[in-house]
C-alpha cells in the first residue's frame, strides 16, 4: 500500500482504527518529496525532523486513548506565507530570507493543535502577487501533469504538492485566484472560503480586504476535512467573522444537489476562453443537470470591470502593507556599512530584495492612492467593487450557486507569460468576482481539455457563509464524474 | 505687543494625548511608562509580518469622554485609516490613524484669559471669555522612539547611530484639534496658553490621561498666521512642534507673532513650514517646508471594522462624565471663599486637586491651601518635582493639620512630622510616635515651665505688668525653649496671661 495515494479522509481512517502510524505516513510523505521534489520544487522548506516529532506525539496522544481531531496524524503542505514558529517564512521573497518568526499564525496553530503534521513550507509567487509562481524569488515551482507547465499560482507549490503526492493536503491564500487557479491547472480541489471565514492572523498580509486562507486537496471530501479544522472565528483579526463554520463536511458527505438551483454565469466566457476548457464545462454543466439541479443563465454585467478594479485596489493594499520591509527590524540589509543613513539602507535594501512584479504592484497602489489620483482610482475601484457585489446579490436572489470555468486556459508553459503582466492576470478572470465580493468559491476537476490534455476546473461560487454549498455541488459532481475517481489517477505525470 | 495692532493672529492648536489604557491600542502590550526599552512589545506593536490589529475598546470609550466633555457630536460610524510614510520609529511604515471620519467632531472648549499673563497695560484689567472651537477628535496609535546618537542637532541627519525603542509604540493617543482661532489680538498667547491648561485639566477630570507635558504624554503643535489688521484674509501658518509645556505653549505663539510681523514688515512672505520651538531660547526655527510636504496617501484601515458606538452607550459614557473643571473651580472657590488671586495662585501651582482631597478628608479650606502652597510647595521646588509627586497624601496633609487643631502639634513640629513623613517613616501619627514630637500639653509640666520662667525673667513680668504686653514673648520662648518647642504657643501664652493677670 502506497501511503501517499490515499485521501486524507482515507489516512484519517486507517490512523484511527491503528492500521498505520502518523509516523509511518509522516515517513511515507518526506520519502515521496525526497523522490519527487527535485523536479516539482513545490517547497521552500522542509521541516522533516519537526514532521517527524510531531507524528510521534500524535501516535503518543493517540496509544494514551486521547481524543484527537479527523487530521491528527495527517501530513499537510503550508504555503510559506504563513508565519511558523521554528520554520523560515519568506513568502517567496528575498526580503525576508532567513526570518524565523516568533510566532505561529492562528490556522498554523489550529493544525499544530488538531495533530495535522506540517511537512514544511511551499513556493509561492513573491509576496502571493501572481499565478505562475515564476514571481517566487526561488525560482519555479512545475506542474506534475507537465514539468514544462507552470503549476499555477500564487499557491502553486502548495498545488504542486497536493497534484505530486508529496502531500494529501495543503494550504495556500486567495487573494484574486491564488488558490482556486492553480488548483485548477494542477487538476486538484481549491477553496476560498468566505472572507473573514478564515484567520488572517500571521498570514503576511498582500491585499487585506481580500486575503483569505483555504484548502488544497484531491477530493472535496478531504478539502472540507481541512477547511473544517481551519476555519472559525479568532479574536485576533478583527475582519474574522464570529459565526460557526458552515456544516462542510456534512455537505461532502451529503453531496446531493437535486432541486438545487444553479446560474451559469454567461459573463464568464467567450473570447479569451480556450475552447477545450469551455467544452468540458458545458459537460460539467450538463451533468449537473442530470445530477438533479435546475440549471438556468444568469448575467452578471459588471464581473467585466472586476479585474481592473482588483488591480487597483490589490496593488493599493499591498502599497501600504508592504512599506514595514525596511531593513530595519528584520530580513535583508543592505548598503548598512556605516556610511550611509537609514532612508538610504531602506531604499537599497527594498530596490535588492523585492522583484520586478512586487516592485510594479508596490508603484501602481502607490500611485492609485496618491492625492489628487485616490478618487479617480482607488475610490473608482471601491465603487466598482459595490457593483461586482450587487451583481452577485442580484444572482443569488435567483439561484443557490454560480458556476463558470476556473480559469480562461489550462496550464500554460513556463516562461509564455512572464513578459506579459497583463496576459498573466487574466489567468485570474474568473476567480476574482469572488474575491472583490468576498464570497466562497471553490475550484473542482472537470476533465482535460482535448488540445493539450491538461486539467480544467470548473468553479462553484456562493454567497458568504454558505461556503457548505460548495462542497454539497462539488462532491455531488465528483461523484458523478469520472466514475468517482479522481481526476489525477489518470495522469501520466511524474511517475509516467 | 506692538505687532498686533498691525497684524491680526489667528492660531490653532494640535493637541496629542496619550491615553491611559492599561494596555495598547490595538494589543495586549502595556503601556507602563519608563520600561527597559523594547521590553513592552509584541509581533502587533512591532509590525511584524502577518500581525494584526485589534481595537482596544477602552481607548474607544476614553474617546468618545473626551468628545463629550468637549460638547462634541459623537460619530455613530467611523473607520480608522493608514497614513503612509516611512520612519525608522513606525513599525508598520503606516499609521493607523482616522482620516475624514474622526470618532468625535465639532465642539468647543471655554477659557478665560485676564492681564495676568505679564503683558502689563496693554490689556484690559478685566477677565474675557473665548469660545475655542474643536474640529475634531480623533484616536491613532503613538509611533516608537528614537534616540539619535552624535551629530549636532539630535536629529537624525548627521547622527552617528539611531536606536529605536518600541515601547511606546501602538499606545492609544487622542489627537484633539481646535479650529482657527481668530480674534484674540494681542491675547493670543494667552488664549493659547489658557487652552491648553483648561484641556489639561479637563482631561485629568476625566482620568484619561495622566497629561504629563514632560513625560510627553501630551504634546502639542501650535499653528500661527497674521494677516493686516482689516486685510479680510487670513496668512500663510507655521506649525511649530517640540512645544513641552504649558509656559511653552504661550512663549511660541508669541515668538512666531514676532518672527511673522517682522518677516512682514520686511516686505517679505511667510513660508508654510514646521518649525521647531527651542525651550533655552524661546525661539522656534525652520524645520520641514510643508511646501514639499508629503502625501500621506490615506486609505481606510481595511484590517479594522468600522467603529460603531451604539447610542446607548454613548448616553450612558455621557451621563457619568464628571462636574467640567470650570464648574468645579467656580463652585470650589465659592466654597472655600477664595479670591480669583487665590484661585489663579492654586491652580497655576497645580495644587488644586490635592487640596479639594486634602479638604475632603476634613482639613480647613486655609489650612489645607496654607500647607500645599506653602511648605509643601517649597519642599517640591527644592526636589524639582511636580507637587503631586511628593511622597505625601492629602489623607497625610489633612491628618497634619488635624493634629495642629487639636493643639496637639505646633506649625513647627508640624514641620517635623512632614519630614518624617516625606522620608518615609509612615503615616504622620507614626512619625510623631517615633520620633517623640507631641505637643507637651500635660499640665503639670507646663504649670512648672511657666513658674520656673516667671521667676527667671523677673524684669519681663515687671514689664509686662507696667503694660507691655510685648516683653511676654520673652518668658513665652523660654517655656518653648524648656520644652524643646513641644509646647503650643498660644496655650503657653494663655496660660501665662492667666497667671498674671
Amino acid at each position: 500500500m502506497d501511503l501517499t495515494r490515499l485521501t486524507a479522509a482515507e489516512l484519517s481512517g486507517k490512523l484511527a482504527a491503528r492500521e498505520v502510524s502518523a509516523a509511518e505516513v509522516t515517513q511515507a510523505h518526506l520519502d515521496r518529496i525526497a523522490a519527487v521534489d527535485d523536479r516539482v520544487h513545490a517547497f521552500l522548506h522542509l521541516a522533516a525532523d519537526a514532521a517527524l516529532g510531531q507524528a510521534a506525539d500524535v501516535d503518543k496522544r493517540r496509544a494514551s486513548g486521547d481524543a484527537l481531531g479527523p487530521l491528527a496524524g495527517v501530513p499537510i503542505a503550508v504555503k510559506d506565507v504563513f508565519t511558523t514558529k521554528g520554520m523560515p517564512t519568506t513568502c517567496g521573497s528575498r526580503i525576508l530570507e532567513g526570518w524565523h518568526p516568533p510566532y505561529d499564525a492562528t490556522i498554523t496553530k489550529r493544525l499544530k493543535d488538531n495533530g495535522v503534521i506540517i511537512l514544511g513550507k511551499t513556493n509561492m509567487d513573491e509576496f502571493a502577487m501572481g499565478s505562475s509562481t515564476e514571481n517566487s524569488a526561488y525560482g519555479p515551482s512545475r506542474n506534475p501533469w507537465d514539468l514544462d507547465k507552470i503549476p499555477g499560482g500564487s499557491s502553486g507549490g502548495s498545488s504542486a504538492a497536493v497534484a505530486a503526492y508529496e502531500a494529501p493536503l495543503a494550504i495556500g491564500t486567495d487573494t484574486g485566484g491564488s488558490i482556486r487557479q492553480p488548483a485548477a491547472v494542477c487538476g486538484i480541489v481549491g477553496t476560498k472560503p468566505t472572507y473573514g471565514g478564515s484567520s488572517r492572523y500571521g498570514v503576511v498580509a498582500f491585499a487585506s480586504s481580500l486575503d483569505t486562507p483555504g484548502p488544497l486537496a484531491r477530493t472535496v471530501l478531504d478539502a472540507a476535512l481541512l477547511h473544517e479544522v481551519m476555519s472559525g472565528h479568532d479574536p485576533m483579526d478583527s475582519t474574522s467573522i464570529d459565526a460557526p463554520v458552515p456544516p462542510v463536511v456534512q455537505a461532502a458527505r451529503q453531496a446531493d444537489i437535486s432541486g438545487m438551483r444553479i446560474g451559469v454565469v454567461t459573463d464568464l466566457s467567450g473570447a479569451g476562453y480556450q475552447p477545450g476548457v469551455m467544452t468540458r464545462f458545458s459537460e460539467a454543466v450538463e451533468l449537473l443537470e442530470h445530477l438533479g439541479a435546475k440549471v438556468t443563465e444568469v448575467s452578471c454585467p459588471h464581473f467585466k470591470y472586476a479585474l481592473p478594479a482588483y488591480y487597483l485596489i490589490a496593488p493599493s493594499e499591498c502599497s501600504s502593507n508592504l512599506a514595514r520591509f525596511d531593513a530595519m527590524r528584520y530580513g535583508l540589509r543592505i548598503g548598512d556599512d556605516g556610511t550611509r543613513d537609514a532612508e538610504e539602507v531602506m531604499s537599497m535594501t527594498r530596490e535588492a530584495g523585492f522583484g520586478a512584479e512586487v516592485k510594479r504592484r508596490i508603484i501602481l497602489g502607490t500611485y492609485a492612492l496618491s492625492s489628487g489620483y485616490y478618487d479617480a482610482y482607488y475610490g473608482k475601484a471601491q465603487q466598482v467593487r459595490t457593483l461586482v457585489i450587487r451583481d452577485f446579490e442580484a444572482a443569488f436572489g435567483q439561484v443557490d450557486a454560480l458556476v463558470s470555468p476556473a480559469t480562461p486556459t489550462t496550464a500554460f508553459a513556463i516562461g509564455e507569460r512572464v513578459g506579459d503582466p497583463m496576459a498573466m492576470y487574466l489567468a485570474d478572470l474568473c476567480t476574482i468576482p469572488s474575491d472583490l465580493a468576498g464570497n466562497a468559491a471553490i475550484s473542482v476537476p472537470c476533465g482535460l481539455a482535448a488540445e493539450d490534455n491538461l486539467p480544467v476546473g470548473l468553479q462553484v461560487m456562493a454567497p458568504a457563509l454558505a461556503d457548505d454549498r460548495l462542497y454539497r455541488v462539488g462532491a455531488a459532481f465528483e461523484a458523478a464524474f469520472n466514475d468517482g475517481q479522481p481526476l489525477l489517477s489518470g495522469a501520466k505525470g511524474l511517475d509516467g | 505687543m506692538i505687532e498686533t495692532e498691525r497684524y491680526a493672529p489667528v492660531i490653532g492648536l494640535e493637541t496629542h494625548v496619550e491615553l491611559g489604557t492599561r494596555t495598547k491600542m490595538f494589543c495586549g502590550c502595556t503601556t507602563l511608562f519608563g520600561g527597559e526599552p523594547n521590553s513592552q512589545v509584541c509581533p502587533v506593536c512591532l509590525g511584524l509580518p502577518g500581525s494584526l490589529p485589534v481595537v482596544n475598546k477602552n481607548a474607544i470609550e476614553y474617546t468618545i469622554k473626551i468628545g463629550l466633555a468637549l460638547n462634541c457630536t459623537i460619530a455613530s460610524w467611523c473607520r480608522f485609516a493608514r497614513k503612509n510614510y516611512f520612519y525608522p520609529d513606525m513599525p508598520k511604515n503606516f499609521q493607523i490613524s482616522q482620516y475624514d471620519e474622526p470618532l468625535c467632531i465639532d465642539g468647543y472648549l471655554d477659557v478665560v484669559v485676564d492681564g495676568a499673563g505679564g503683558l502689563g497695560d496693554r490689556l484690559p484689567p478685566e477677565k474675557r471669555s473665548f469660545r475655542v472651537g474643536i474640529e475634531r477628535v480623533h484616536l491613532e496609535e503613538d509611533t516608537g522612539k528614537s534616540l539619535h546618537v552624535g551629530g549636532a542637532t539630535g536629529r537624525i541627519h548627521g547622527a552617528d547611530y539611531s536606536l529605536v525603542d518600541y515601547n511606546r509604540a501602538g499606545i492609544p493617543l487622542v489627537e484633539i484639534v481646535t479650529k482657527p482661532v481668530d480674534g484674540t489680538g494681542a491675547l493670543a498667547p494667552l488664549v493659547a496658553r489658557a487652552y491648553v491648561t483648561e484641556l489639561r485639566d479637563l482631561l485629568r477630570s476625566l482620568d484619561v490621561s495622566d497629561v504629563r507635558m514632560e513625560e510627553g504624554s501630551m504634546r502639542c503643535d501650535v499653528n500661527t498666521s497674521l494677516s493686516p489688521i482689516g486685510s479680510g484674509v487670513w496668512g500663510t501658518r507655521t506649525e511649530t512642534k517640540n512645544v513641552n509645556s504649558i509656559r511653552s505653549v504661550e512663549r511660541a505663539v508669541r515668538s512666531e507673532i514676532e518672527r511673522q510681523a517682522g518677516v512682514l514688515d520686511a516686505g517679505g512672505r511667510v513660508v508654510q513650514e514646521t518649525r521647531h520651538f527651542h525651550e533655552d531660547s524661546g525661539t522656534t526655527t525652520s524645520g520641514r517646508s510643508k511646501e514639499e510636504a508629503q502625501d500621506y496617501r490615506y486609505f481606510p484601515e481595511p484590517d479594522l471594522v468600522p467603529v460603531a458606538p451604539p447610542v446607548d452607550w454613548v448616553d450612558r459614557i455621557r451621563t457619568s462624565l464628571p462636574e467640567a473643571p470650570a464648574a468645579r473651580r467656580a463652585r470650589l472657590q465659592a466654597e472655600w471663599g477664595l479670591s480669583d488671586l487665590d484661585m489663579d495662585a492654586l491652580r497655576n501651582a497645580d495644587a488644586l486637586d490635592l487640596v479639594a482631597s486634602t479638604v475632603a478628608e476634613g482639613a480647613s479650606p486655609a489650612d489645607a491651601r496654607k500647607w500645599w502652597l506653602g511648605e509643601l510647595a517649597r519642599r517640591a521646588n527644592e526636589a524639582g518635582t511636580p507637587l503631586a509627586d511628593l511622597a505625601i497624601t492629602p489623607v497625610q496633609v489633612a491628618r497634619v493639620a488635624s493634629l495642629v487643631a487639636d493643639g496637639k502639634l505646633n506649625d513647627r513640629l508640624a514641620r517635623d512630622v512632614i519630614d518624617g513623613v516625606l522620608a518615609g517613616e509612615g503615616s504622620p501619627d507614626e512619625v510623631v510616635s517615633a520620633r517623640g514630637l507631641a505637643v507637651v500639653s500635660d499640665e503639670a509640666s507646663l504649670d512648672e515651665a511657666i513658674r520656673a520662667a516667671i521667676s527667671a525673667n523677673p524684669d519681663a513680668v515687671a514689664s509686662i505688668k507696667a503694660g507691655r504686653a510685648g516683653a511676654i514673648g520673652v518668658l513665652v520662648g523660654a517655656v518653648m525653649k524648656a520644652t524643646r518647642g513641644q509646647a503650643d504657643p498660644a496655650r503657653v501664652r494663655a496660660l501665662i496671661e492667666q497667671r498674671l493677670a
